[in-house]
């Protein structure tokens, strides 16, 4: 079976690290394995979307409504606009840090504070502050770590063997931080 | 060796395992991961040219010379290299010459969604398209065989699905063919009218030769199954119908889609009873496969608009399709900004204010097109905005000189803003430039250029002067205004607009994000001086938003420009590091 997991944020909060993180790891369990990118325009700020599917044999590198096991979202309202994704039975792992689009920046629309106790009444929701935590871990720039490490909670996959992607795939100067910001989300309890 | 690589890495490790020895480039997405990954192997010279053209022409020169060559582009770029594309059809290869160009359907960065296959088709040119990245990595290293043997360039098409997406490849050992010494060779390589005519017959006989082929050719593969139907397909497309269907329904993959086969494609329809065509954008092999008097179904079941997906070939065939949630609470969009501390925002802003009409290009700085600064008034390919402005003076007249400008980045006025403004300068209109120079390639992801004084590597390398090179074509009035400041942005575009002759201003300060530009501390608002009339709001920062009623500014995104600053008449808006 397939298993599909999307990562969705803001453009700048690291989505490319946590994906080459995941391809790592499951590479390495003999997956086969495809991590679907994006690069370009949404690097400024704009929301953007990485698909990562594993199993025996993986064909299309995307995932659309209705087909993600978790959608891990590093910012709240993203968590809503991609929630619609999520199979039956899926799961939501989300930070709960707010960051405004500039639609309600400039007033136009409304950041919509209440999104994530609309999603508990529907779908299984996860939520943490991750960014806080990746400050207790020495960097804000690690949310992208503590949530794959909340993530870790639920593959199935020894931790050990997270650990040992992420010092792959981190520069050696930052990999005690990003260990203690996986440690901190897989540990987090409310 | 097994590893991950998106399909750009993977063509850049076909090149090196294939021996090719120049790389030659201009950024554009979602091409531009294959000449930065090239550029990681010592063994592999690689540049970036100042644009499409130049490049292509490069990797002639070097086939000529013998050399395994390559150049790689963003569909629109082969627009730009479509002169020599054509000529180079006729003259064929010394060494192996391959030229990837990546489509992208769904426009997830592009100004058009053009189907490259058409240039294939029409320079005579074969063409191959990987739908994964152990393809991408394989088909480049076969197409440098190709070349040699069929004595033509041989295009690697590649969509933005296959170029963004990791897989697993395999990978080997580089092997360096031994090139041939030159040999000067004038009938084969000075198209004069007397050589061309007797290279144009060996073109269409080459075409032959490569549909016999591409009937044989393990690029293209039938897949047989116990069904009624088959799907001839290509790339990713590919993909989509095996997740849909996987091995239950006979499948022609498609890995050569120019020139394409006929005899399996009729031997395929032969044996299902019925023939769906599944691929992105036009209905290329459509019309192929009708040409041959094959009844089948393609684009009135998929839409030539726009990328495919498993969702679409389940729909489109009529499949159950997964169940989702609703979600009803409005989730307002999030399009991508100009970061906070853009230079570009300042000259934006004071355009907008004086309600000057602005031809745009493209960049980053395409972004001020949206609101609140909505300061362009157009955008069509690169250079455009240069020539643009020509035309619409030349036929505004006075009623339009005074008070319209062009903007253009520094990488796209080398890229082809300069011809533009020598006709502007040959041909006099009252014209007025902004090249908006931020020192870097921003959009496609930081590339250095020929004003960056780097090269591809990060080295020195010489920097061409766009004071002097303005001057040079014959602009008298360049000016330097550094766009942080507003009060000079405002000054200098009013004096230069009411010149009665052509100038230039070069707006000027590094992008933000470069890694030598050091932030300032955040600024912080004086909740007491601030009057909430939201003067700051109009410059489309995302760091500065209204929280109960009053500016703030967000210190993790603030890097100190000091352009609000300017903005707020009860100085309101304090340096952070003061305090
Ligand atoms: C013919 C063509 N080639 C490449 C591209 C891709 N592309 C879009 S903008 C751009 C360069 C922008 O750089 P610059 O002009 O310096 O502006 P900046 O983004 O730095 O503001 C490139 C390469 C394109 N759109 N068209």
């Amino acid at each position: 079976m397939t298993k599909s997991i999307m990562i969705v944020g803001v453009g700048g909060q690291g989505s490319l690290l946590a994906s080459n993180l995941l391809g790592k790891l499951l590479l390495s369990e003999g997956y086969d394995v495809k991590v679907s990118e994006v690069h370009g325009m949404s690097q400024r700020g704009g929301s953007v979307v990485t698909y990562v599917r594993f199993g025996d044999k993986v064909y299309s590198p995307i995932i659309e409504e209705g087909s993600a096991d978790f959608v891990v979202s590093f910012e709240k309202l993203e968590a809503g606009r991609w929630a619609p994704f999520l199979k039956e039975g899926g799961t939501i792992i989300t930070n709960t840090q707010q960051i405004d689009p500039m639609p309600v920046v400039t007033g136009a629309a409304e950041y919509p504070e209440a999104i994530l106790e609309e999603l508990r009444g529907k779908v299984k929701v996860d939520a943490l502050d991750a960014l806080t935590l990746a400050e207790e871990a020495g960097s804000s720039k690690a949310v992208n770590i503590v949530l794959m490490g909340r993530l870790a909670k639920y593959l199935g996959i020894p931790y050990e063997k997270w650990e040992e992607a992420l010092r792959v795939v981190v520069k050696p100067r930052f990999i005690e931080m990003n260990i203690k910001a996986l440690s901190l989300g897989y540990n987090y309890s409310e | 060796m097994k590893e991950l690589l998106i399909g750009n890495a993977a063509v850049a490790r076909g090149l090196y395992e294939a021996g090719c020895s120049i790389v030659s480039s201009y950024p554009g997405t979602p091409s531009t991961e294959i000449t930065e990954f090239a550029a990681k192997y010592d063994e592999i010279y690689c540049e970036w040219a100042p644009n499409e053209k130049v490049a292509m022409e490069v990797a002639f020169g070097a086939s000529l010379q013998g050399k395994r060559a390559c150049c790689c582009m963003k569909h629109v770029g082969l627009n730009v290299a479509a002169d020599p594309l054509f000529t180079l059809s006729y003259t064929g290869v010394t060494g192996g010459l391959v030229i990837c160009v990546a489509d992208d359907p769904g426009m997830h960065s592009s100004q058009n969604e053009q189907d490259s296959r058409h240039y294939a088709k029409a320079s005579k040119v074969p063409m191959l398209e990987p739908s994964d990245s152990a393809e991408a990595l394989e088909f480049t290293k076969f197409a440098f065989e190709l070349s040699e043997e069929f004595d033509t360039p041989v295009f690697i098409k590649m969509c933005t699905r296959v170029a963004h997406s990791q897989s697993i490849v395999e990978t080997s050992e580089r092997v360096v063919p031994e090139a041939p010494a030159y040999e000067k060779n004038p009938s084969k390589y000075i198209m004069i009218p007397a050589n061309a005519k007797k290279r144009h017959p060996f073109v269409e006989e080459r075409c032959r030769k490569l549909t016999a082929f591409a009937e044989e050719s393990t690029l293209n593969r039938a897949e047989y199954a116990e069904s009624d139907f088959g799907i001839i397909t290509v790339g990713t497309c590919y993909q989509y119908v095996k997740e849909v269907f996987g091995d239950d329904v006979s499948v022609l993959k498609i890995g050569m889609i120019n020139p394409l086969p006929v005899e399996l494609i009729k031997s395929f329809a032969e044996k299902v009873k019925k023939v769906y065509i599944v691929e992105e954008l036009d209905g290329f092999i459509e019309a192929h496969v009708k040409a041959l008097g094959i009844e089948c179904t393609g684009k009135e079941m998929f839409s030539n608009i726009g990328e495919l997906s498993q969702l679409a070939v389940a729909k489109a065939f009529g499949k159950e399709v997964p169940s989702h949630i609703e979600v009803e609470t409005a989730v307002p969009g999030r399009p991508p900004v100009m970061c906070a501390g853009c230079p570009h925002r300042g000259m934006y802003y004071v355009l907008a204010k004086n309600k000057i009409t602005v031809l745009g290009d493209i960049g980053c700085y395409t972004l001020g097109a949206q609101p609140p600064l909505s300061a362009l008034d157009s955008t069509l390919c690169m250079g455009a905005s240069v020539s643009g402005l020509h035309g619409f003076n030349k036929a505004g007249g006075k009623g339009t000189e005074g008070k319209t400008v062009c903007v253009i980045g520094d990488s796209t006025f080398m890229h082809s803003g300069i011809t533009g403004l020598v006709n502007i300068s040959y041909n006099a209109s009252n014209s007025t430039v902004i090249i908006l120079d931020n020192s870097i390639t921003g959009m496609t992801g930081h590339q250095q250029n020929p004003t960056t004084g780097y090269n591809i590597k990060g080295d020195p390398a010489a920097k061409i002067d766009l004071e002097t090179l303005c001057k040079a074509v014959g602009i008298n009035s360049v000016r330097v205004v550094d766009p942080y400041n507003l009060s000079e942005c405002d000054t200098v575009l009013k004096e230069e607009l009411q010149k009665e002759e052509p100038s230039v201003i070069i707006s000027r300060r590094p992008c933000v994000l470069l890694k030598s530009v050091k932030a300032k501390p955040a600024l912080k608002v004086d909740e007491d001086k601030c009057k909430s009339c939201k003067m700051c709001m109009k410059l489309g920062c995302p760091a500065i938003s209204m929280h109960g009623g009053k500016a703030s500014i967000d210190a993790t995104l603030c890097v100190g420009c000091g352009v609000c600053t300017q903005m707020c008449k009860f100085d309101a808006i304090k340096d952070g590091g003061e305090q």
